[in-house]
């Protein structure tokens, strides 16, 4: 008979692949919400220091300001050798920061500005002397809660 | 004339795309969490007040950071991960009284008359030079806030019983998921509570250069 085909013989049928975009859309739907784009690169090393007893830092509510410092990377060495520090996307004097810190403030509510917090992203090797003339400064300008952000040391 | 069907546009890449896209995302998402040592720094005094209060020796336990990172503790030299012990001692010694004259009736510590009166008045000063590694300041910080926690946890698993202590309570309260504020409420009393009893009185003198 030319009219009916013959039936296949017990062959599975192709597991249908239209709703593989789907899925697929799905995960990257979820990661282009879940993800915060760097707002500037590192022109400073930051290895942070260890220590473990230490709290989490919630940044969700933007009450975080981000101070980095530490030797110029590879690419920036006309900054010396010594730790410098990062503020935004350029490297700047301890004196530099009174301005930094109210461009900070101009960016928020009033009323997140009492409960903002600096975090302190601070190179393990860079010495204290410029930690020291940054809270100086931080205390000047009434910012008095400081984080100094540090990793949990490696697991022995 | 026959009605001539328009022919349906292949979505068979579309999952190229998606992928290529889900891909980019992928590498270039980081989910990083900051952790940190909180500190509160003291407020600016444009004049440096006339009358320093007078504090006796016995209660203030020295920390002092050279520029070679070695540490003197109450003049001694000392290594790092004896830090904790020794501050601990001292806090919790409770040799004597508070401001408003109240015995230190939780503390376990030796109740040396040379030691310090009281958790409230014992202040631990930290010192350090600019030369001092960075590292190491944090490292000695953490040991500091350490030996609060503990001193904190080991009072909170007493009048609240295992399982909540001041870091597990803590890291609930401060969770923005939990909205719970009756919990809140109660966590923050409780907090609040450990906190005035062994209040974290850590005075860093300005670090001086040479």
């Amino acid at each position: 008979m030319a009219k009916f085909k013959k039936k296949k013989d017990g062959e599975l049928p192709q597991a249908s692949t239209a709703a593989l975009p789907d899925i697929v859309f799905m995960l990257l739907f979820f990661f282009m919400t879940v993800t915060v784009m760097k707002d500037s690169s590192l022109m400073v090393e930051n290895k942070l220091p260890e220590a473990d007893d230490i709290e989490k830092l919630n940044r969700k509510n933007d009450r975080v300001m981000y101070i980095y410092a530490g030797k110029p990377v590879a690419g920036y060495e006309k900054f010396g050798e010594e730790a410098v520090l990062q503020l935004n996307d350029k490297i700047a004097q301890p004196s530099e920061l009174k301005q930094f810190i109210h461009a900070e403030r101009a960016l928020r509510t009033e009323e997140i500005i009492p409960f903002m917090v600096t975090a302190l992203k601070v190179d393990r090797n860079a010495n204290m002397g410029l930690v020291s003339d940054v809270k100086q400064e931080l205390r000047k300008e009434n910012m008095l809660k400081i984080s100094y952000l540090s990793v949990k040391p490696a697991k022995k | 004339m026959a009605k001539r069907s328009i022919p349906e546009v292949n979505a068979g890449s579309m999952a190229d795309i998606a992928f290529l896209l889900l891909i980019f995302f992928l590498v270039t998402t980081t989910i990083e969490q900051d952790n940190g040592i909180t500190r509160k720094l003291p407020r600016w005094e444009e004049v440096p007040p006339i009358d320093p209060p007078v504090i006796k020796k016995k209660n203030i336990f020295t920390v002092v950071v050279n520029k070679k990172d070695q540490m003197l503790v109450e003049d001694e030299l000392m290594e790092l991960q004896d830090l904790k012990k020794a501050a601990m001692e001292f806090i919790d010694n409770g040799g004597g009284a508070s401001a408003e004259g109240e015995k230190c009736d939780y503390c376990q510590g030796a109740r040396d008359s040379g030691s310090s009166d009281h958790p409230s008045k014992a202040i631990i000063a930290l010192k350090n030079e600019r030369e001092t590694s960075y590292s190491t300041y944090v490292a000695i910080q953490n040991e500091l806030g350490a030996a609060y926690t503990e001193l904190r946890n080991r009072e909170a698993v007493r009048l609240y019983g295992a399982g909540n202590s001041y870091t597990i309570m803590n890291t609930i309260f401060k969770d923005p998921k939990v909205k719970d504020a009756a919990l809140k409420e109660k966590l923050d009393k409780r907090l609040t509570k450990l906190k005035g009893m062994y209040p974290q009185i850590i005075s860093e003198a300005e670090s001086k250069s040479n």
